[in-house]
């Protein structure tokens, strides 16, 4: 057992950083953000392409990079890191179907439960997007149009929820990071009394919580993304959610009145996470798959546990000393 | 990213899964809570029969009379006693997680000869005199003091929250030796013999109505200066490198009783027809979500401190601040399946109810650790 990642998979997710970074840093997100209503950068769409960023599970004699699910997975951090907008999974999961998808050329759209995402933008919708109507989204880089009708959605096929799902996972994970970076950043600097506001414990503690919620996300995510497992996307799922959501929040709350503003880039963080909580198998379907699974290994043993045999041990505590470490 | 096991570690498992079985047919009936005699010996037969199996101290160094076992192995040792329902590590705990690998590492070849066999073959137990009245979660505040006297140190002061105190022979404890010294400094690490004189012990009572712990009071105890590991005023030092493999794997098989426990209490819900709830089935859920997700960080952490040469990080706080909190989630879950009956402590789900409230202090409250994670690994500044 080695899970941990390796030289390749690190120098993959280095990469991918590194040409987010430079085609989609922090100017391209605010003036994607306040030129609005937005547009779909269909350059940047090519060169993701080029990339490779669509056809990374694709095999090598299609076209394809020939990678797996945990590469994948890692790519969509990133995205996620940066809010890149666009039908990213759509596409990517359209890869070996649509012509055109893979290199970044055709935009692909999904219907997702009852929402699509850059319906107006994309070359092909897979589903039955009939009669959707805009909404004004909450998120100013996600166009979103609302499917009133119970036509046939990417929900049909349990692949493509289930990768959805995972994907999702993989961006609000990127998402939480993020925003924990850009809390301890602000609470490094920020002065207020007299020192740096990250010095309080109050504020030390929304830090360290998010962290906590960044790394149990991830751990969830990233074996979810060996297993492939159902169960385990579904966990992944419902930590990343909670990660990215809470993360965003907090993140926002630690940067106090600046936080509020449009100007500040947390909202947007914040609104993304939101818009990603709707697409496939969201909280409530995770929670259901997780508490079947419970019972999956039903009648192994005996079900009911018995009261505690009179004089039987079983302690487990130990005290041990907590220390504070300078 | 991997997380098969290899033909060696399926191996190791298969092995140790089928002595589990045999050796957890033939162990005597468990003492009561109370009876600290029984207890011991207890925990010392299963000590005994793991040494003679070749399965005791399995991670520790070759030279220390350990197996080397990889972190993977101690893993999955950790796994499959969990699973088997074996004896938890109980009185043995001190020796066999913070003394012995204190020993191991920073004492001298006549200490690690002295001290490590017996622990091994389960005839010693250790206690903790770390925490004071004064000092719990503030350790380098200690106050118990130790002078030199010929040969001897002479130590006056006391100790509290002492685990397996009552029937310890020796205690690691940590003394100061200079009061001059910054509270950093100036501390130093003692091996005592529990039957010297000056030494009482007693019991405190837990909110779970057990004696888990007790007070120790020193009264000019002599302490041979020869029983000093590391040198004199270097003792904080030497702490952390036992403190470094309390959160190392302290809660592996745990995370895997949680998840029995999980499995446990749907099928009592649903007995009890609790299960039709949906509020209370998806609050199941989300716990299953948790307990997978602390698996495999477990999984994560020992797989980074196999590459990284044994030793764990500070990631472990980041562990224990998920665990602890998701722990009483769990019960507090489990009074809800229970209904009526989780005030009856005759149950065992409520008995685990209320041990699992020291989890957000044993060890490191959970203020505490949040400092360590924003400080250490977050680079936030320190402050009051």
């Amino acid at each position: 057992m080695d899970f941990q990642l390796t030289d390749d998979q690190r120098a993959l997710k280095a990469g991918v950083r590194q040409l987010l970074t430079a085609r989609f840093g922090r100017e391209r997100l605010r003036a994607a953000a306040d030129d609005g209503p937005p547009g779909l950068d269909r350059a940047l769409w090519r060169e993701l392409g080029e990339a490779g960023f669509f056809a990374l599970r694709l095999p090598e004699a299609d076209g394809g990079v020939g990678l797996g699910l945990p590469e994948a997975v890692l790519a969509f951090e990133e995205a996620g890191r940066v809010l890149l907008p666009g039908p990213l999974i759509a596409t990517h999961l359209a890869a070996d179907v649509v012509a055109g998808a893979a290199a970044g050329e055709t935009v692909v759209a999904a219907v997702d439960g009852g929402l699509v995402e850059w319906l107006a933008e994309a070359d092909v919708v897979r589903g039955d997007a009939t009669g959707a109507e805009p909404l004004r989204s909450v998120d100013p880089l996600t166009p979103l149009h609302r499917v009133r009708t119970s036509g046939v959605s990417a929900g049909a096929d349990p692949d493509a929820v289930l990768l959805t799902s995972l994907l999702t996972a993989a961006e609000q994970l990127g998402s939480a990071a993020r925003t924990c970076e850009l809390a301890v950043q602000h609470a490094r600097t920020r002065e207020q009394f007299g020192q740096p506001i990250g010095a309080f414990q109050a504020v030390k503690h929304l830090c360290a919580q998010m962290l906590v919620r960044v790394e149990v996300a991830r751990a969830a995510v990233y074996a979810a993304a060996v297993t492939a497992d159902p169960t385990d996307v579904a966990a992944a799922r419902l930590l990343a959610d909670e990660a990215a959501v809470r993360g965003a929040r907090d993140c926002l709350q630690v940067h106090g009145g600046m936080g509020f503003t449009w100007e500040s880039d947390v909202h947007l963080y914040l609104k993304r996470a939101w818009v990603r909580t709707q697409r496939a198998m969201g909280a409530t379907e995770s929670e259901d798959v997780l508490a079947d699974d419970l019972l999956a290994g039903a009648g192994q043993r005996g079900s009911v546990q018995g009261r505690r045999e009179k004089g039987s041990y079983e302690c487990r505590g130990s005290w041990h000393t907590g220390i504070t470490e300078r | 990213m991997d997380l098969a096991y290899t033909p060696e570690e399926e191996e190791f498992r298969a092995r140790l899964r089928e002595w589990l079985a045999k050796a957890l047919a033939t162990l005597p009936p468990k003492p009561s809570p109370d009876d600290w005699p029984g207890r011991r010996a207890y925990d010392l037969g299963w000590q005994r029969m793991l040494y003679d199996a070749g399965y005791a101290g399995l991670h520790w160094p070759v030279d220390a009379g350990g197996r080397g076992a990889t972190p993977t192995q101690h893993l999955i040792y950790l796994e499959e006693t969990e699973k088997a329902g074996a004896p938890y590590v109980g009185a043995n705990f001190v020796g066999l997680l913070h003394a012995g690998p204190t020993i191991a590492s920073e004492g001298s070849a006549g200490q690690r000869v002295r001290w490590l066999p017996p622990v091994l073959r389960g005839e010693e137990v250790w206690c903790q005199g770390f925490s004071e009245p004064d000092a719990g979660s503030d350790l380098a505040a200690l106050r118990t003091r130790a002078w030199r006297d010929g040969d001897d140190y002479v130590v006056s002061g006391s100790k509290i929250w002492t685990s397996h105190a009552e029937v310890a022979d020796w205690c690691e404890l940590l003394v100061r030796t200079d009061a001059t010294a910054p509270k950093h400094r100036g501390i130093s690490w003692l091996a005592m013999p529990m039957d010297a004189p000056g030494i009482t012990v007693r019991p405190l009572r837990t909110l779970a109505g057990s004696t888990e712990f007790a007070e120790v009071f020193l009264d000019e105890v002599r302490i041979p200066v020869a029983n000093r590991v590391g040198a004199e005023n270097d003792g904080w030092r030497v702490t952390m490198v036992t403190l470094s493999y309390e959160r190392g794997t302290a809660f592996v098989g745990e995370v895997v009783a949680c998840r029995r426990v999980l499995g446990e209490l749907a099928r009592e819900a649903r007995e009890n027809g609790r299960w039709d709830d949906p509020a209370l089935r998806r609050r199941l859920g989300r716990l299953n979500a948790e307990f997978r997700a602390l698996w495999r960080l477990t999984q994560w952490n020992v797989s980074e401190s196999q590459r990284t040469g044994g030793v764990p990080g500070v990631g472990g706080s980041v562990f224990k601040l998920r665990y602890s909190h998701t722990r009483q989630e769990l019960y507090d879950a489990a009074a809800e399946v229970l209904g009526p009956e989780a005030l009856d402590v005759g149950r065992e789900w409520t008995l685990d109810r209320l041990s699992s409230l020291s989890y957000t202090i044993a060890a490191g409250t959970s203020q505490i650790q949040q400092n360590i994670v924003a400080e250490r690994i977050l680079g936030l500044p320190k402050g009051r």
